[in-house]
């Protein structure tokens, strides 16, 4: 069959089994715009920015664990997907991001609408590719697909110039079945010996701790850690980006770690022999100062990309690959080992914990005639079963959502945890509600990151997305105002945003509901009948506490036992 | 802080150098010196890095380097038996017969070769380790250099053994 680049790449798509991608016509994917017009297979949501496709392309991929497919045109359009890559790359999200390009004879001269995409998204993706001719471009976007979503995952661009989809230039195409890159070979068990070597570790241990992170859902080995960690006893916390890939209602999950972790998992951390670090990556916030992180413990680390392992932090014993196939070969040398953990050193451990965790960290003022933020989030947990997908922007609205949202199932918290990007939340959410329209998808929020992308209530208009917006609106940057409050002595410096619009009204402007609700009794009651609206996209501007803090805080630079747990010692926190 | 030669084969691909350099930069590791050029396979290029680092330095690097993509195969030569060369050219200013028989004499003396002349000048070109270059450099005190230009550092390994598909 001969075709043209374009219905190359739409094909491609479809046979790949592409079902959705996001994207911003211009110039330079016409023939492609073109292509997709002409067929039905692959459905194209129109977004309202490019930062929005890359987003909702990232939140589409979180939830299902398939790639994420962006398509936007060269010059703004790609570095518009730039922030978007960037917040894919930090997570390890797969995506494929196409770029268009000026055509191949005009590169280099500085063009209309001419940008090096590969140069400028060399340091933020997998990988990147030029497509230098039409014959090569099924078997790049094999490479990337392949590339993407193998190995640690993660965001590859292909940048297309113009001319290598002009309708009237066809090549033969066949679907490329298989791959081959002799450079890149990702590992997928672990070695044997180091197993060993740490099952027997595991065992021995008198006070042991499992740490967990996006590795495992990504790695899609909640059920492998759930066994793991059942079979042995032990605690577990994870991190920001690990939750849900264990159940957070079960009595061995001590709660997120790191700077707002609880109480009982940092000081778990800081007193455990032996830590079993699973698909995590020893992230600043988590460890904190790394010359006191975990002390006294023998250091076992899973990941699959070796970069990983021993960057901030010495392991005793690592074992790349990955998390699933290493869970699985070390319940299994459990299972058969005769050693079992020692059952009085392990009912010590937990009493210990017990008593860290009866400090009730998370506790905050349940009498407040103020909507505390932390109340709005355990009430939506409940109305939702906690079973809802939380998509979350950047800022105290997330730390809550991730405090007290307790989710017991993996793929269902989408937020930007390493790169941090306001914005993210609403387009992400609109990608999961995409492939899951049948599930409640909660966008958890402040006034100040939904401005950033707030332009995608159109798009949730267009596709009839109907997300549930959870605008925790305190009128201030309230993770800038806190920093500010606690090692600024108070200095607001530009953190409160004068002008907020009328979310109601703006909502409704996009064909939405809007609703206001500022105080506590009606919070329960706003956000039943919200979800009740199953088709509706509803946005509830919650007016919270302003000055509320989140806690328990360990200030940056600070070990994970200086924690700060209540208001009551704010100052000390300087 | 420790001086270590990596020596890797890399997909002979546009961009493929500054995926490398870009890495350096971004991380924030030194670059003492960086040489590439096709090798016999012309699909591959053999590039050598000079950089100098702790041990926890150096092992992320070669981590950081062999995750990407286009890098092939890689060796740390500074781990095995190894030889290191460099070229240089260098230019310098000859006045008087004097001058001139004394620079004969060490570019001989350094196994050097005079590779151009003019009335006024001798370009010799001098291979070796980089620090027998910077002794030669250290030798022309007194007489008057007007270029020099340096290869950077390449190696290979000692033995049958070497790095390669």
């Amino acid at each position: 069959m001969e075709l043209s680049g374009g219905d190359i790449l739409v094909r491609f798509l479809k046979d790949e089994g592409v079902e959705h991608i996001f994207g911003y016509p211009g110039g330079a994917v016409l023939h492609i715009y073109d292509a997709l017009y002409k067929q039905d297979d692959v459905k194209h949501i129109l977004v309202r920015h490019e930062q929005g496709a890359t987003h909702a392309a990232d939140g589409y991929a979180r939830a299902t664990g398939k790639p994420g497919v962006v398509l936007v045109t060269s010059g703004p359009g790609a570095t518009n997907a730039v922030t978007g890559i960037a917040t894919a790359y930090m997570d390890s999200i797969p995506m494929v991001v196409i770029t268009g390009q000026v055509p191949r004879a005009v590169i280099g001269s500085d063009a209309f609408q001419e940008v090096d995409s590969v140069g400028i998204t060399r340091p933020c993706v997998k990988h990147n590719f030029l497509v230098n001719d039409v014959s090569e471009l099924a078997a790049t976007l094999k490479k990337a697909f392949y590339v993407a979503t193998t190995g640690r995952p993660g965001p590859v661009v292909v940048d297309i110039p113009k001319d290598v989809t002009d309708p009237n230039v066809k090549v033969p195409y066949t679907y490329p079945e298989t791959v081959e890159m002799r450079s890149y070979n990702p590992v997928v068990k672990g070695h044997p010996g180091q197993i060993k070597k740490a099952v027997d570790m595991i065992v021995a241990a008198k006070r042991p701790m499992i740490y967990t992170g996006g590795g495992v859902v990504l790695g899609n080995a909640s059920a492998e850690l759930t066994e793991f960690v059942r079979l042995l006893g032990y605690p577990i916390t994870q991190t920001l980006m690990g939750l849900g890939s264990y159940p957070a209602t079960d009595q061995q999950y001590v709660g997120m770690l790191g700077m707002h972790g609880t109480y009982e998992a940092n000081m778990a951390m800081h007193e455990c022999d032996t830590l079993i670090a699973i698909g995590a990556r020893f992230d600043d916030r988590v460890t904190g100062k790394i010359a006191e992180f975990c002390p006294s413990a023998k250091i076992i680390h899973i990941d699959i990309d070796p970069a990983s392992i021993s960057k901030t932090v010495r392991v005793d014993v690592p074992i790349v690959g990955d998390v699933s196939a290493v869970l699985t070969d070390m319940i299994g040398q459990v299972k058969a080992g005769k050693a079992r953990p020692d059952q009085s050193a392990l009912g010590q451990w937990w009493e210990q914990i017990e008593k860290w965790r009866g400090e009730d960290c998370l506790g905050y003022d349940r009498n407040s005639p103020l909507i505390k933020p932390q109340f709005v989030i355990e009430k939506l947990w409940e109305v939702t079963g906690g079973d809802a997908i939380v998509a979350s922007d950047v800022g105290q609205h997330q730390m809550f959502a991730a405090q007290y949202y307790k989710f017991d199932k993996p793929n269902k918290w989408l937020n930007s945890g390493g790169l941090g990007t306001m914005g993210f939340g609403l387009p992400a959410g609109l990608g999961a509600k995409l492939a899951y329209p049948d599930q409640d998808v909660a966008v958890v929020t402040g006034e100040a990151s939904i401005q950033m992308c707030i332009q995608e209530l159109g798009t949730a208009t267009q596709y009839d997305l109907p997300v549930k917006v959870i605008n925790l609106n305190n009128r201030y940057m309230g993770m800038v105002r806190q920093w500010q409050q606690f090692f600024y002595e108070s200095r607001y410096s530009h953190s409160y945003m004068d002008a907020i619009p009328d979310f109601v009204k703006l909502a409704e402007s996009y064909g939405h509901v809007g609703m206001l609700i500022d105080k506590p009794e009606d919070v329960e009651g706003a956000l039943r009948e919200a979800f009740a609206m199953k088709d509706r996209l509803v946005f509830m501007d919650f007016i919270t506490d302003q000055e509320e803090n989140v806690y328990p805080m360990i200030a940056a630079g600070k070990g994970q036992h200086e924690m700060h747990l209540h208001s009551d010692n704010e100052r000390e926190l300087a | 802080m420790l001086r270590h030669i990596i020596s890797l084969l890399l997909e002979n691909e546009s961009g493929a150098l500054s995926r490398v350099a870009g890495l350096f930069s971004a991380r924030g590791y030194n670059i003492e010196s960086l040489t590439v050029a096709p090798t016999e396979d012309e699909t591959l290029s053999r590039m050598t890095i000079v950089t100098t680092g702790s041990d926890e330095i150096i092992e992320q690097i070669t981590k950081q380097l062999n995750k990407l993509i286009d890098v092939v195969k890689l060796v740390d030569l500074t781990e095995g038996r190894h030889i290191e060369r460099e070229m240089m050219l260098i230019k310098v200013a000859t006045n008087g017969s004097d001058q001139r028989e004394e620079l004969m004499r060490l570019a001989d003396i350094f196994r050097g070769n005079i590779i151009d002349v003019t009335d006024a000048s001798y370009t010799i070109e001098l291979t070796g380790e980089s620090e027998k270059l910077d002794a030669f450099i250290d030798t022309l005190a007194k007489m008057n250099i007007l270029e020099t230009v340096r290869s950077g550092v390449m190696g290979i390994s000692r033995g049958e053994k070497g790095l390669h598909l």
